[in-house]
Formats: structure tokens, sequence, C-alpha cells
């Protein structure tokens, strides 16, 4: 790659993160929460999309990774007063821990089998948290507001209730996450685990331990979607079982689909795409899950690359 | 009621369970084994099945009617889909996962839409009961084990003894030879579908008198019919059947003293281990 590319995409992906910081001084209050929800999730998706879209591998139990961040966090503040930046560390340690536990074991299978081992796992935390509804309160979950305390940044003072606030922050965590899964493919492990997504075998043969590699990305992956957890529920103040569920896993999959699978900008492009059409057929019926199954068959049939992966082989080339 | 007679109860209730759960999980063996596709579409099959013995037991009046119709008009959409959806992406293994995903919502939402979120069970179409020791049962659960058994037999000759049942399992042990062989692969799959959906919609019919039909049943029924194929092993029917009696045995007995939440979570743990571990289940690779 010449030079002067690498400081186009690297500049792509700066005005969109300035895009976005721009936004919010612009849009009205309804679309600023939308899109501190949409940066939230799509923290999520690029979680999903580094292991799906630069590793080749499909997992339909993310909502673990997610929802474990989530109760991580939730469960911190709720029962010891911990602050928001001590919960959201113990959001991470718990999805690391998550992902590590069941990449050692979920990893030592394949393709479908792969699939449906970590739907399996998910459904088994999920029913987990209905089961101890003592302590998660189950479907109906558990409100965070009154236990979080405000967030102390040198003598400033910062509310989570605060729109503002609850936008910057998952700016914030956006823009990371973007960063990271940009230096991440460019990255040597990154080659190593496009390799393995092109060819495991031959990625083998070449001397890797593709295993580590596998395991290395489902944990960056796990970790990003904990964190998006986390996050969610620091701003939303809200923690319950039906994040947990497999429609939670499914969902960013379908964000990454619609995006575009192994394209940096892919998943914010999806997740928002996906929030706003969902948004407007809500407002039409009360079956709007009916919309996420259609667009699971359409992409899959006519657009398995999604629309920034539709942009990328026809005009940018360069897009990672 | 003593003791032997509770435990006699739910030794009854979990074989009758096993008879649903065979037919069910059989439907998704048979698509797994012969097209190696796995339909996470096949519980809203089921949940289709009991909506539509539902309406047809009561637009119509006949429950036997129900038990005709069912299977028909889903094994109907199961061919469409086949034919419009699976065929187009070449039944590849992860793009047929998300397809069918994308079916379970748009079936379920479709019952949401016309159905309503409602629960709703059929009038037991026979009266009477069978008196034991200990207490009346209803004659219906034994109807429901009765027709089960039939369709079990059935579909044993069917694999075992037709032209049909010949080029399926051929299919299944290799699909490129069996072409080479002039086996009609491409019009196999379709069938294969279309019978997997309609075994899962008939076991759905057969359960709306004593259960509810409800447009989230299928989910439940997926997940115990994945337990069951996994148990069985991937693709082997024998194996398929005599899990889902374990299963349904089990579940019972276990609900009866623990929750059945954690009996679930239990099982889904115990199945997902065993699929990393040993992924022939506990009768191997048989065919058929």
């Amino acid at each position: 790659m010449r030079h002067d590319r690498r400081n186009t995409i690297f500049g792509v992906h700066l005005a969109l993160i300035l895009l976005l910081f721009c936004a919010q001084f612009v849009i009205p209050p309804f679309h600023r929460t939308m899109v501190t929800r949409i940066m939230i999730f799509a923290t999520y998706s690029m979680g999903y999309n580094v292991l799906l879209g630069y590793t080749g591998l499909m997992s339909l139990g993310h909502a673990m990774f997610f929802s474990s961040g989530m109760y991580a966090t939730g469960l911190t503040v709720f029962y010891l007063g911990f602050g928001a930046p001590a919960a959201f560390m113990a959001g991470i340690l718990a999805s690391i821990l998550m992902s590590a536990l069941i990449g050692l074991i979920a990893l030592r299978t394949t393709g479908v089998s792969f699939l449906i081992v970590t739907m399996m796992f998910s459904q088994a935390f999920y029913l987990a948290s209905l089961h101890l509804n003592k302590i998660t309160k189950g479907d109906e979950g558990f409100i965070l507001s009154g236990h979080l305390r405000p967030l102390q940044l040198g003598g400033l003072e910062f509310a989570f209730s605060d729109p503002l606030v609850k936008f910057n922050l998952a700016l914030m965590l956006f823009a990371a996450s973007l960063l990271l899964s940009l230096w991440l493919i460019r990255s040597p492990i990154g080659r190593v685990l496009l390799g393995i997504r092109e060819n495991e075998e031959r990625t083998r043969l070449l001397g890797y331990n593709t295993f580590n590699y596998k395991l290395l990305s489902l944990i960056i992956s796990g970790t990003l979607s904990g964190a998006a957890g986390s996050l969610y529920t620091l701003t939303f103040s809200y923690a319950g079982s039906s994040l947990a569920s497999i429609l939670y896993s499914i969902y960013p999959l379908l964000w990454t689909l619609l995006g575009g699978i192994g394209t940096t900008i892919g998943p914010i492009v999806g997740t928002a795409a996906m929030a706003y059409m969902v948004d407007i057929s809500s407002g039409l019926t009360s079956s709007y899950l009916f919309v996420v199954g259609a667009m699971l068959v359409i992409l899959i049939i006519w657009f398995p690359g999604g629309l920034v992966g539709g942009i990328r082989t026809r005009w940018l080339r360069w897009l990672p | 009621m003593s003791f032997e007679g509770y435990l006699f109860l739910t030794l009854l209730e979990g074989i009758v369970t096993g008879f649903v759960l065979a037919l069910t999980a059989l439907g998704l063996s048979l698509v797994f084994g012969v097209m190696r596709i796995v339909n996470i579409a096949h519980g809203e099959f089921f949940m289709l099945g009991a909506v539509i013995a539902w309406y047809s037991s009561t637009l119509l009046g006949s429950y036997l009617v129900a038990l005709l119709m069912a299977p028909l008009i889903v094994g109907g959409i199961a061919y469409l889909t086949d034919r419009l959806v699976l065929r187009r992406i070449d039944y590849k293994p992860e793009s047929t996962i998300v397809a069918t995903i994308g079916l379970l919502y748009i079936l379920q939402q479709l019952v949401l839409t016309v159905y309503g979120p409602y629960a709703r069970q059929v009038v037991t179409p026979f009266y009477f009961r069978i008196d034991f020791p200990w207490f009346g049962y209803s004659g219906y659960k034994l109807v429901i084990a009765g027709i089960a058994t039939v369709l079990l037999i059935a579909i044993y000759f069917v694999m075992t003894r037709t032209t049909v049942g010949l080029y399926m399992r051929a299919t299944q042990q290799d699909r490129e030879m069996a072409q080479a062989f002039g086996v009609p692969v491409h019009r196999i799959y379709p069938f294969v579908f279309a019978l997997g959906a309609g075994l899962a919609a008939i076991a759905g019919a057969l359960v709306v008198p004593v259960q509810q039909a409800h447009y989230l049943m299928g989910l439940d029924a997926l997940l115990l019919s994945f337990i069951v194929v996994v148990l069985g092993g991937l693709g082997s029917l024998k194996g398929t059947v005599v899990a889902a009696f374990l299963v349904g045995i089990s579940d019972a007995v276990v609900s009866m003293f623990f929750s059945p939440t954690l009996a679930k979570i239990v099982a889904t743990l115990l199945v997902a281990l065993l699929l990393t571990f040993k992924t022939s289940g506990l009768f191997g690779d048989e065919e058929a």
C-alpha cells in the first residue's frame, strides 16, 4: 500500500469521528439519543466484525459477551456502589474472562458447530440470568439512576443523566474501537487473521499457531462487545435479561452484514441504517422484527457484501 | 397421590413429550443429515403447525382436517423456501443459517400480525379417560403417542424400503457420488426440506389440544430439538429417536425435582460441551 493511501484511509476515519462530534451541536435531542445508541451498538458490531469479518468465524453467541459487560458494570454499581470508571473496568474484565473461557472451549469446533456451540452457551447464559432473578431481576431488569455517582474529572462533574455526556462517552468508545480495529487489521496480527479467514490450513502450514490467533481475535471481539454492553448500562442506566437473549446475538450479525462484513466503517453504517429502518417501520406496525427477518434474507441472497462492501467493490477499492 | 403415582405420571408425561419431540427433532435431523444444513426456522414450522391446527379446527370445525392441513401447508412453505432462498445461496452452511434466522422472524412476525399475541388451545377432540390406580389420564395424550408411532414407523419404511429413501440415504452419504450415479439431488433437497418441516408441523398440530398455540412457542421447540439431534448424533435418525425419549423423560423427571429453568441450563451446557468434545453424539455416525 502506498503511503498517501494510508493517510487517505486514516483521514476518512478521522473525518467520520469529527462528523459525529460536530453532529451533537446540530441534531435535535431525539436524534441525539438515537445516535448515542447507534454508536454504542456500532461498537458492539465492530467487535463482532473483528471475528466474522477479519477472522472468518461466525458466532451466534455474542449477546453473552455484551451482557457480561452489561451485568458486571450494572451489578457492581447497583450492589457494591462502584463509580463509573471502576464499574466500566469490571465490565471489561468480565468480558475478557468470558470470551477467553468460551474461546478455549468453543474454538475447538469450526464452521456450523462453532455457531451452534456459541449459541447454546449464550442461551445458557441468558437462562442463567433469568434463573438468578433475585440478583439480576430477570426480564424486568434494574435501573441504575440513583446508584450511579456523577463522573469526577479534575474538579468538573459530569452527570450521566446529561444527554451530552452520554453522547460524548459513546463517541469516545466508538472512536477508540474504530481506531483500534483499523490498527488491528493493518498490523501483522491482522494479516495473520485475514490469512486464517482465507485459508486456515495454509496459514497453519506457514507456521502460525492459528488457534492462538483465533483465541486472540475472539477475546478482542468479546471485549469490544463487553465494553459496548458496559457503556450501554452506564448511559441508558438499565440492565436486563432481554439484552442477553438470542435476538441480541443476531443483531450484530445483521448490522455487520448490512454495513459490510470485513469493512471498518461497515458496522456503523449498518447499525445506523437498521436503527432508522426499525424506527420508521415500528411507527407503522408492531411487528417491526419482520423487517429484521426480511433484511437478513434479502442481504444474504443479493447483497452478501453489504452497503460498504458494495461501495468498495464498485468505487473505492482501497477502503479497509 | 403416592410417590409411585407421581413418578408414574411423570414418566408417562415424559414419554408423551418424547414422542412429540421425536417427530420434531427427526425433521431437523433429516434436513441436517441429507442436506448438511442447520435450519434455524425449524421451531417456527412447529409453531406454524400448531397455529394452522388451531385455525382449521376453529374455522372448519374438524381437528382431523387440521392434522392433514398443517403438514401440507407448512411443507409447501418449506418447499418454496428451498426453491426461492436456499437454492440461490447454494446451501452454503453459514449463509443458510443467516437466511433461516431471517425466515424465523418473517414467519413469527407474520403469525403475530395475523393470529395475534394470544395463547389459544383447541378443545380435545376425543373425550375419554384412562383410569390408573392413582389417577385418571387424558386418553388424547395416548392418541398423540399412537399417531407419532405410526408416523415414525412410516418414516422408517420410507427411508429403508423406497426409492426416495434410497436417494436420501445416498445423498447423505456422499452427495457428489450420488449425483454421479444419477440421484436427482436437486429434486431431493426441496423434498427433504419440506418433509422435515412437515414433521415439525404435524408435531405442532398434535400438541395444540394439550398445549397452547402461541407465536413464540417455536424457540423452545428448536432448542430442544437441537439438544436431541446433537445427543443422538448429528444426522443419525435412530439416535435422534432414542435421544428424544431420553430428553423427554429426563426433562420431566428433573423438572419434577428441580426448577425447569435450571434443568434447561444444565442440559444446554452439557450439549454444548458434548458438541465440542465428541462431535458424533451418543450413537456415532450411523446411517438412517
